[in-house]
């Protein structure tokens, strides 16, 4: 490979000429063409079951039917195997924060969002996964791992068919969860006690 | 056993934020050519193209590879697209390789791309999705809290990530077609960059960047054939996980390690830092330089930063050089992000890697991870056939 990238390929070296129609032209460089998409959703069973409760102000995950790891969000599948998790498990609006960032960039179509805010892996007691939520009611250099919060809801005229109704996770003020039973260290920390009893 | 293959000669472009000089196709044509240059071969010697890209609506092109086709000098050839998001430059060329080493075909171009000045991939990874809130910023958002989880577990000094961010961007001066070209740039300056996705700096991430990088591969006599040297590939890798699931290890991955025992024990390695003389991995972030060098075996577990700390990685006296071509701290097309990674390991081995060369380097290792630190591509290569 030629060690100098300003010495352009030997084939792509000569000069190209254009036709004599479009001598004197100017010549067009780029072009910008802004895009718009929109579709409609069909969630599926899953996240349809899963959407549909929010407004009720609930939250539901599903269970896996081989080992009873429960998902939230559910997706109808566990992921470690494919099993199919039909059962729906209703879940409390409490847990504790995993990993979590703070982040000190605007998001497009997020302006509410006051800057640096702290977006987290909530994971809610009786999940063994995370989903993400924001934290507030607390100062950003106070959130960490093990952080024990509950959910504070819209108001009820204001609930939707989604995870939004959750405006933001605050602190209860319990007592932490050890960082080594946190977010993703839960689930194994959850064995080990299972194996001990 | 499977076919020897070797690689021929790699094309890469100058990685700057705009090439606004070119189109898609006269991009990936630019780094096409100059891999068949180095090869010394043309567009009939090629019997097949594989190509890779991160997702389309990176650019708003859907399967461009399509309409690419043309420039690629595959009309009339096979013409494969490989799909795994940040790793695919790796995959593509590991996918590549397999088509070689099958026998189904003697001598294939493959090549990887993006043109991050068409679109936004930061926003384009925050897309609103309707079953979660949409407040993760871009792909830093995502790998903050890992990156977060590995400093607690190691107790790794504060300053690690700059340190790499600082090495890369050094060594990036001493590769021309490296996009970052800081000369004036200090440790300092580096530390006092503005956090972005706290703890990550801004100086600790990658640059947007456009550019396509490629490689041609060929059969044992087309490596024994060639008048230059040639990097013989001693094995390859790829493996895949789900992104969430119950106690899933999202510092150390059971993917990354599973693909690493695999790539490791094809090439016959047992003492991964003392046998490979020059390491390329990605590194998006600072801090996944120490996490990967723990998860490949290259050192024990929460040994990973005491590499960085005392200079190991480091092109100038380190034992175990990472990233001499500045990695992907220093250039980002996304796309090509990966196969940058093991065409620079095949630059080393063949002594052709110019003022960032590692003298005398005989094997090196390219790795490429991508989506939710799910998807893995790996490669070891040699100056020396393989024996088995």
């Amino acid at each position: 490979m030629s060690a100098d990238p300003s010495v352009p390929p030997a084939a792509l070296s000569g000069e190209v000429s254009l036709p004599e129609k479009l001598a004197g032209v100017e010549l067009v460089r780029s072009v910008r063409t802004p895009i718009r998409l929109e579709y409609d959703f069909i969630p599926g069973d899953a996240s349809s079951g899963y959407l549909n409760a929010f407004a009720d102000r609930k939250i539901l995950g599903q269970r896996s039917p081989v080992d009873g790891a429960v998902f939230v969000p559910p997706r109808g599948v566990d992921p470690r195997h494919g099993a199919a998790t039909p059962d729906y498990v209703e879940l409390p609006d409490t847990g504790h924060v995993g990993g979590f960032c703070v982040t000190r960039l605007p998001i497009p179509g997020r302006d509410d969002l006051e800057i640096p805010y702290v977006s987290a892996w909530i994971h809610l007691d009786g999940a063994d996964i995370g989903f993400l939520g924001l934290v507030g009611g607390i100062d950003t250099a106070q959130v960490r791992m093990g952080m024990r919060v509950r959910a504070v809801w819209k108001p009820d005229d204001q609930l939707g068919r989604t995870a939004e109704n959750i405006l933001y996770w605050e602190p209860t003020g319990e007592p932490d969860v050890p960082v080594t039973a946190a977010g993703t260290n839960a689930w194994h920390a959850k064995q080990a006690e299972g194996d001990q009893g | 056993m499977a076919e020897r293959t070797a690689v021929l000669g790699v094309g890469q472009t100058k990685y700057q934020t705009t090439r606004g000089d070119v189109s898609l196709p006269g991009l990936v044509r630019e780094a096409a050519y100059r891999a068949l240059e180095d090869a010394e071969l043309g567009w009939d010697d090629i019997d097949a193209v594989v190509v890779g890209k991160a997702p389309d609506f990176f650019e708003g092109v859907m399967q461009p590879e399509l309409f690419l086709a043309e420039a690629l000098g595959a009309v009339g050839k096979p013409l494969l697209r490989v799909h795994t998001a940040g790793s695919v430059g790796g995959s593509t060329a590991v996918v590549a390789a397999s088509l070689v080493q099958a026998g189904i075909h003697r001598r294939v171009l493959t090549l990887g791309f993006e043109k991050q000045s068409e679109s936004n991939a930061t926003w384009a990874l925050s897309l609103p999705q309707p079953f979660s809130v949409s407040i993760n910023a871009g792909a830093g958002g995502y790998f903050s809290p890992i990156i977060r989880q590995y400093m607690a577990r190691t107790d790794a000094p504060e300053l690690i990530g700059c340190m790499v961010a600082f090495k890369d961007r050094q060594h990036a001066l001493r590769n021309p077609y490296a996009h970052l070209q800081q000369k004036e740039l200090t440790f300092d300056q580096v530390v006092e960059s503005p956090m972005l996705w706290e703890p990550v700096r801004f100086s600790e991430t990658c640059p947007s960047s456009d550019g396509a990088c490629a490689l041609v591969l060929g059969d044992e006599a087309a490596g024994d054939a060639s008048t230059k040297p040639v990097a013989w590939i001693h094995g390859t890798a790829l493996r895949s996980e789900a992104n969430n699931f119950p106690g899933r290890d999202e510092v150390n991955p059971q993917a990354s390690r599973d693909c690493a025992d695999d790539v490791f024990a094809q090439a016959g390695i047992t003492d991964r830092r003392a046998e490979i003389d020059a390491v390329e991995i990605y590194v998006p972030f600072s801090w996944y330089e120490p996490m990967w060098l723990e998860s490949l075996g290259f050192c024990e577990i929460g040994d990973g930063w005491k590499l960085v700390e005392e200079g190991a990685t480091h092109l100038d006296g380190g034992d175990l050089p990472v990233n001499c071509s500045g990695g992907v701290l220093s250039s980002n097309p996304i796309g090509a992000s990966g196969m940058i990674r093991f065409a620079e390991a095949a630059l080393q081995v063949r002594g052709m890697a110019g003022d960032h060369q590692v003298d005398g380097a005989r094997k090196a290792f390219g790795h490429a991870y991508g989506g939710g630190a799910q998807y893995y591509a790996m490669w070891i290569v040699g100056s020396d056939k393989p024996t088995s």
